[in-house]
């Protein structure tokens, strides 16, 4: 835990340095390109937000940082070091240095949310149990659900799930955290909840942020940097101010959240008249 | 659409059978360290071995009751009635107790392995216990085949006694043979070798019947749909597996 701490304090220190980049990535999957040379970077210390309309690959991007799948071509770079010759041990040792928030909160739900938090004290360490209930009370105090420590994962609502979630990222004190649309289906209030939660998560703990999602007006008011996404490549970048003000109609079609733009309502289809009156021949 | 080639179907089946190969040699190398977390073990045997226990007693029960009655009239026939004791406790220990279990097991116990680790695939949590660098193999599937392996002969003994029991009932009280010479005929012609065969091929059903549940729900699609069909294949692929496997093991220990 002290390594921990000092490694925080390190990070706190070097504000700025590239915790996590991809660089020239391609990748498909079930014969569809999915990235075409994507380019970005996560800065220590900061909250980067990677926007982008749904299917354009957002969580694909947390899953080759965790290195779920590997790129087809390009580089990952996680804590200076190339993902593509990492074995299994290794990929297990960095990602005991990251957490990741699901969409769905993923608890485990045979256990209760305490036995949740605690999954990953009692899988990693030998502490001894009246430290790890301190560690898991502590986290869940910091996520407003120490009440909630004997509740089933059943019993929880979304919001609620997705704390406790928050929760477990946490109690190994991971030093980059990544949310896979941690806004999708909240309420106003648990969606404040969440959003108070990174923005403290990453100002008191010093945790470098990723946060997925295609929430313009929720990213922008935490995100330092932000990345939009676009047919496989990074369309835009800068702080939310300046995505806001892009000459790119794509940008601001995406930024102001309009019918009208490069980015079409319609999935590509034949013509309209065409078809329904081949339907009414038949 | 046009029809597969033959070729296709047998490589899809030697394809098949090299991933549940790997499966297996991978839970096996997981199943040491499960060994060392006894709490977790314990808690899948009563899933897969407690739970099951109603149904393959009242199995046992009937499945003996019924020997009773068929190997009464079938001895009756030929004067032999005091036999009906080694006729149903060969019966059951050897042959029906072993593949009955199993097939009880693949459709009780089996299916709510393959759709519990398929819905925990389906909602993400295999991948959240990868993403905190905990094996999903180690953790879920190790001790859940392990817990089947053990039920299995446990719950193979639990259905000869209750089917010989049933037996008894039926030979003795209803059908009046001969208290005494049913349990020393019984007692006389059943050896150590007759135990053997039943709790032989009761592991080597637990191993094939658990692997097959536990592989299908580990590689099951992530959908509804998905989980479904893995447990359908459970039941058949085991069910087919037993018996297949019952007609080898008995060709070698007859």
């Amino acid at each position: 835990m002290t390594s921990t701490a000092s490694v925080q304090a390190a990070s706190a220190a070097h504000t700025g340095d590239v915790v996590a980049a991809v660089r020239d990535v391609h990748y498909a999957a079930g014969g569809r390109a999915i990235f075409a040379g994507l380019d970005l970077e996560v800065r220590r210390g900061r909250i980067t937000a990677i926007m982008g309309p749904s299917g354009t690959g957002k969580t694909t991007l947390l899953r080759l940082i965790t290195r779920q799948v590997a790129p087809a071509r390009g580089q990952v770079t996680v804590f200076g070091k190339d993902l593509a010759s990492f074995g299994r041990n290794q990929v297990y040792a960095l990602r005991r240095r990251m957490g990741l928030l699901f969409q769905n909160g993923a608890l485990l739900t045979d256990l209760d949310v305490f036995e949740n938090v605690a999954f990953p004290v009692r899988e990693h360490t030998d502490l001894p149990e009246p430290l790890v209930r301190l560690l898991v009370l502590t986290k869940l105090q910091a996520v407003g659900l120490r009440g909630a420590a004997t509740l089933m994962p059943g019993e929880l609502s979304g919001g609620m799930a997705r704390r406790v979630a928050l929760a477990r990222a946490i109690v190994m004190d991971p030093e980059i955290l990544l949310y896979d649309e941690p806004f999708v289906g909240l309420d106003p209030i648990s969606l404040g909840f969440i959003l108070r939660l990174i923005k403290h998560m990453n100002q008191a703990l010093g945790i470098t942020s990723v946060v997925v999602s295609h929430d313009v007006h929720e990213l922008a008011t935490i995100a330092d940097d932000s990345y939009l996404i676009s047919e496989g490549r990074v369309a835009a970048a800068g702080t939310p101010a300046q995505l806001r003000a892009s000459d790119s109609a794509a940008v601001r079609q995406f930024m102001t959240g309009s019918a009208e733009g490069p980015v079409p309502f319609h999935y590509p289809a034949p013509d309209y008249a065409g078809q329904l009156l081949e339907a009414d021949e038949r | 659409m046009s029809a597969r080639p033959p070729g296709t179907y047998l490589l899809g089946g030697v394809r098949r059978l090299g991933s549940v190969t790997i499966f297996f040699v991978q839970l096996l190398i997981q199943c040491v360290p499960a060994l060392g977390r006894p709490r977790l073990l314990l808690m899948q045997i009563y899933n897969t071995g407690a739970r099951s226990l109603i149904i393959i007693m009242l199995s046992g029960l009937f499945v003996g009751m019924v020997l009773g009655l068929q190997g009464y009239d079938l001895l009756r026939r030929f004067g032999s009635e005091e036999a009906l004791g080694i006729a149903a406790a060969l019966g059951l220990l050897r042959e029906l107790a072993p593949v009955i279990t199993a097939l009880l097991f693949a459709g009780r116990a089996g299916t709510a392995l393959t759709s519990e680790i398929g819905l925990m695939r389906a909602t993400d949590q295999l991948t959240a216990m990868e993403i905190m660098a905990v094996d999903p193999l180690r953790y879920v599937a190790a001790p859940r085949f392990l817990g089947g392996v053990i039920a299995m002969p446990l719950l193979t003994a639990i259905f000869s006694v209750i089917g010989l029991y049933g037996a008894q009932l039926v030979g003795v009280q209803m059908m009046g043979v001969d208290r005494g010479v049913f349990w020393s005929q019984t007692q006389g012609s059943v050896d150590l070798h007759d135990v053997n065969e039943g709790l032989l091929k009761s592991v080597v059903f637990g191993i094939a019947c658990s692997l097959i549940a536990v592989h299908e729900g580990y590689h099951a699609e992530p959908t509804a749909e998905g989980v479904g069909l893995a447990t359908t294949r459970t039941v058949v692929a085991s069910s087919v597996i037993t018996l297949l496997l019952d007609y080898v093991l008995t060709a070698v220990f007859l």
